[in-house]
């Protein structure tokens, strides 16, 4: 019970009173930190799927171990086109911010074409090992080297599918506010995408083969 | 018994056959024309009503928090329902077994009720009577609208009932797994488990798991963004902030689940390695990681209920919550340490004395948390002035029997002693004390308490009473008699028993099993009572129970948009304070209110993707792959669509906050 | 030129850091250096030791990754009042619990619970 202060009736609730000049009412969404909490539960799939890398990425069944399969100069060129696109998607969200939409696009067209390239390099990797022998159904090791690496793969495949879809938003609508949300959504699953790969590469590729 | 066949497939069908409908089993055909009776009648009344436009209208397609909470409660009864039936089934053949009789139920269909019990109760009753929970009351009392992302709640919602529809098919078309309601491999691997059952039971919970996961990012962003002015974190009501806690443990386990489950669909589908016996698999990797996602999921479930208490004792005894800090920081607390506990759920399983000992402490530990909120509580009551409605009545049996599985949980916690208790029947009367004694009793509690808020009418008392003493009862005689069966020696999951002796202890329990048929056909009578007797239970102020928290500075129930004006908050207990303060609600200078609209997106993209699940559980690939693409297309074509909101009108504002008005009047209360 | 000016209130409140072309410099060279010296440490072999080598690699990947953290997604203690830190820390914490959990467990089950290789064998070599 307070004796404090006269607090009246209108201190109990809130009028509304600033209006934007272009007439749209902006309340703060959540939708980045909305974006963001999902990305983080991502990050706990994948960190299961490392988990289970880390627990039976030895057991070979006598067949073939990471030193026999990784090519790792590939696999620095793939890491280096996903760098290039994570840079591209950075120079395209500058373009945005100075309202650039074809600025804005075409750096997004350029950031698709190096996820492209990714994925294009990861498709023949796997299925270079795959005529090995060295399918997923060879070993618990293939099985979770498979499955964590083409995770990532189809989650960058994805962005690469939502990439399209928003040159195709853009194109329609320009660089609305929801547009402009969207691409810094796509921003930051892009870039927990290149996060996510230093780990692979370090964990799965580097740390493999010297094992 | 027959099995049908499932090494069959052609292109068309996949492993769809007509022996794939369990006719040879009674209890299941007796099930199926209940269902079927029952069901086309209740479709015909809906048609003959005319009630189809209006539930779609309305209902299905509606994206406010609180239609969307009504609904999973829906789903959460008519769950409760299908897996107490499980129940009573086992009770019924353990009670027949153990006193020399020869059962009703073979090992394969006994096998598969305790799995559908099991998964049920926690997927479909439990999660959905939570969320749906905090889905109804947490806008409310942080003065907001709605939630912070209204059409995913919607889909998720959804995707949960498309996950029970998947579970309630697989009753009458193939069968349902027989592997425990975790299904272990490899026990659950496509070799020990070739049937559809086990598959049926993974994309239930991927698809269900899609909604938890979508609803646990949209509360916490809810509470985060949305609070009103002035509600610092430290002035949200403890249900709040055990709503925060749930859902950010929500988002940061079900992942672990999604993973897990999805590798063991690999191992099924694509003959992967990850939990086989063979080729470097590790069947314990699973039970691991499965544990991970287990513990924090059991506090998922208990720690909205924990809330729910924060709120009804201090409204029933007329103070203040004590310790509200302590509260929140025993909340954190719990929330961090949940996952480091996990692997006391199989101490048996030979990580060794230092492992053991590890988890066994850190286990003992999370019991101080939740007995400073137990205290918190009592100390609250203390010199109260208590009103034994039946929330508190609830509450009251919650405290003492949550207690006792909690006591049970800290002997279990000790190694030494686990390794005699695992997987005895003394396990199972542990989980099933804290799990009734906590969430079953605290949701009847909420029931109760926010039934006027949702409705407009509270429910009739003496039901609910009957419902509480049957439960209560009940539950005592359904599960004290097991804490001395594991003690003995009994194990769990048994059909079958050689010896007599303990055939008392197993009659106490069916008796204690048909009390709680009578406490839940009690509670399904009060809801009937209490919809014919709605104009004398009515409650017109809004605020019936001499609330604290600002859902009862709303009307009952609430108007659509919630708010007229959103509220601005001072201290705790806000409504408590605006009463004290005299608040008087403005009646006039409306302003238009931002609100979203409904869709049917999530309807149809959670019907489709029951299909898909259908078709991967039956492997009929073509109608797997169309359905996939379907969902994708389907889904980017939403994102196409700009048009998600508008503006309600002063006017219609004006109006709706006109009838309160008048209705307030009518009442003589304060305004 | 430098792109650091926000855009004319076009987000309402405090903008979301959206960096400049100065800080994803920074950001792509530190990223550059740090992923050439573990790729040239392994392939090179050029400390002979696997556990340093390791151990290299672990603690420059993660430094990239905080790299990537700070310049490319603009995570800083004050971004949505504190939550992404927050959100970043948890997550971060419950991936090691559940990486060195799961190690630590399992190969102490794989001790006590697996029959050592040369049991397989014999099975294996059983008529």
């Amino acid at each position: 019970m307070s004796t404090e202060s006269a607090l009246t009736s209108e201190d109990f609730y809130v009028r509304e009173t600033h209006h934007d000049d272009d007439g749209e009412h902006h309340h703060e969404t959540g939708t980045m930190l909305g974006f963001w909490i999902y990305l983080m539960s991502d990050c706990l799939i994948f960190g299961t799927l490392f988990a289970t890398y880390a627990v039976l990425g030895r057991n070979y069944a006598a067949g073939p171990s990471p030193a026999d399969l990784f090519e790792l100069d590939l696999i620095l060129i793939s890491t280096f086109l996903l760098l290039f696109s994570s840079i591209t998607y950075g120079f395209s969200v500058l373009r945005m911010d100075m309202g650039d939409l074809k600025g804005t696009q075409i750096w997004l067209i350029i950031t698709g074409l190096f996820g492209a390239g990714f994925l294009y390099m990861e498709v023949l990797e796997f299925s270079h090992l795959w005529h090995l022998g060295a399918t997923p159904m060879a070993s618990a090791f293939l099985s979770s080297f498979y499955t964590l690496v083409g995770t990532h793969g189809l989650h960058v495949l994805s962005g690469c599918i939502w990439l399209i879809v928003l040159l195709a938003q853009l194109q329609i609508h320009g660089l609305t506010h929801e547009n402009k949300r969207r691409v810094m959504c796509l921003s930051m699953f892009w870039h927990f995408l290149d996060l996510i790969w230093i780990g692979v590469f370090s964990f799965v590729y580097l740390a493999g083969v010297l094992v | 018994m027959a099995a049908a066949d499932y090494s069959r497939w052609d292109p068309v069908f996949g492993k769809l056959g007509w022996d794939i409908f369990p006719l040879n089993e009674p209890v299941v055909v007796a099930t199926f024309v209940g269902v079927a009776v029952g069901g086309t009648a209740l479709l015909a009344a809906l048609t003959y009503f005319r009630l189809w436009g209006y539930l779609w209208k309305e209902w299905f397609t509606s994206i406010d928090h609180k239609k969307i909470g009504i609904m999973y409660m829906v789903l959460a009864i008519v769950m409760l329902v299908r897996g107490f039936a499980d129940a009573l089934l086992m009770r019924i053949q353990q009670a027949w077994t153990a006193s020399g009789g020869a059962g009703y139920l073979d090992a394969h269909h006994y096998d598969q009720i305790f799995t559908a019990h099991g998964m049920i109760m926690i997927f479909f009753v439990a999660m959905p009577f939570v969320t749906g929970l905090m889905n109804f009351v947490m806008p409310l009392q942080i003065g907001a609208r709605d939630v912070a992302f209204p059409f995913l709640n919607n889909f998720s919602f959804w995707l949960t009932t498309s996950g029970a529809v998947l579970v309630m098919i697989s009753l009458f078309v193939g069968e349902f797994a027989t592997t425990g309601w975790l299904a272990y491999p490899p026990l659950s691997g496509i070799e020990f488990s070739p049937s559809v059952g086990v598959d049926y039971y993974i994309w239930a919970l991927q698809i269900a798991g899609i909604g938890t996961t979508l609803s646990g990012i949209n509360l916490v962003v809810t509470i985060v963004k949305m609070r009103a002015p002035g509600m610092t974190y430290m002035r949200m009501p403890v249900f709040c902030w055990t709503t925060l806690c749930t859902n950010i443990l929500i988002v940061a386990t079900f992942p672990i689940l999604t993973a897990t489950l999805a590798l063991l669909t690999l191992d099924r589908y694509a003959g992967t390695h990850f939990f086989t016996n063979d080729l470097g698999g590790s069947p314990m990797m699973y039970v691991n990681l499965i544990w991970i996602w287990g513990h924090p999921e059991v506090y998922i479930l208990t720690l909205p209920i924990f809330g729910v208490f924060s709120e009804v004792v201090p409204t029933f005894t007329g103070k203040r919550l004590f310790g509200y800090t302590s509260m929140v920081y025993a909340t954190a607390v719990i929330t961090i340490l949940s996952y480091i506990v996990w692997l006391h759920h199989f101490f048996t399983m030979g990580a060794g004395a230092d492992v053991n000992s590890f988890f066994g402490i850190t286990t003992m530990v999370i019991s101080i948390p939740t007995g400073a909120k137990i205290f918190n509580w009592l100390f609250t009551l203390y010199k109260g002035r208590i009103r034994f409605e039946v929330p508190m009545m609830w509450t009251i049996g919650f405290m003492l029997t949550f207690v006792i599985g909690g006591m049970t949980g800290v002997l279990l916690a000790v190694p030494p002693a686990d390794f005699v208790l695992h997987n005895s029947l003394f396990l199972v009367a542990h989980f099933h004390n804290v799990i009734i004694g906590g969430v079953v009793f605290g949701i009847f509690a909420a029931m109760t308490y926010w039934f006027p808020k949702a409705f407009g009418f509270r429910l009739a008392p003496f039901w609910g009473k009957v419902s509480f003493w049957c439960w209560l009862i009940g539950f005592y005689l359904a599960f004290m008699p097991l804490y001395v069966l594991g003690l003995m020696g009994v194990t769990r999951r048994l059909s079958q028993f050689e010896d007599t002796i303990y055939a008392g202890y197993f009659f106490v329990a069916l008796i204690g099993a048909l009390f709680i048929a009578a406490g839940i056909g009690a509670f399904l009578l009060q809801i009937f009572v209490s919809i014919r007797d709605r104009e004398a239970l009515k409650d017109t102020t809004g605020d019936p129970w001499n609330g604290r928290t600002l859902e009862w500075s709303t009307s009952s129930p609430p108007p659509y948009y919630n708010f007229a004006f959103t509220p601005r908050v001072h201290q705790i207990d806000a409504w408590w304070h605006m009463k004290a303060e005299g608040f008087k609600r403005p009646l006039e200078n409306f302003e238009p209110i931002h609100m979203p609209r409904y869709t049917s997106t999530g309807v149809i993209l959670s019907g489709i993707l029951t299909v898909m699940g259908f078709a991967l559980v039956w492997h009929i690939w073509w109608l797997a792959a169309v359905t996939f693409i379907i969902t994708i297309a389907y889904s980017i074509d939403h994102t196409f669509n700009y048009d998600r909101d508008y503006y309600v009108q002063p006017d219609e504002v004006a109006e709706i906050e006109g009838n309160r008005t008048k209705l307030l009047a009518a009442e003589g209360a304060a305004q | 030129m430098t792109a650091s000016a926000h855009s004319n209130h076009e987000d309402g409140h405090h903008g979301e850091g959206h960096g400049s072309f100065k800080s994803y410099m920074i950001g792509f060279v530190l990223s550059v250096v740090l992923t050439v010296i573990p790729f040239y440490l392994v392939m090179g072999d050029i400390l002979g030791n696997a556990v340093w080598t390791v151990a290299i690699v672990f603690a420059l990947g993660a430094t990239q990754m905080i790299v990537h953290i700070y310049y490319f997604l603009h995570v800083t203690s004050q971004a949505e009042e504190g939550w992404l830190a927050m959100s970043i820390g948890f997550t971060v914490l419950l991936v090691v619990i559940v990486m060195t959990g799961s190690i630590w467990v399992m190969f102490n089950l794989q001790e006590n619970m697996m029959p050592g290789h040369e049991q397989i064998e014999q099975i294996r070599s059983l008529p």
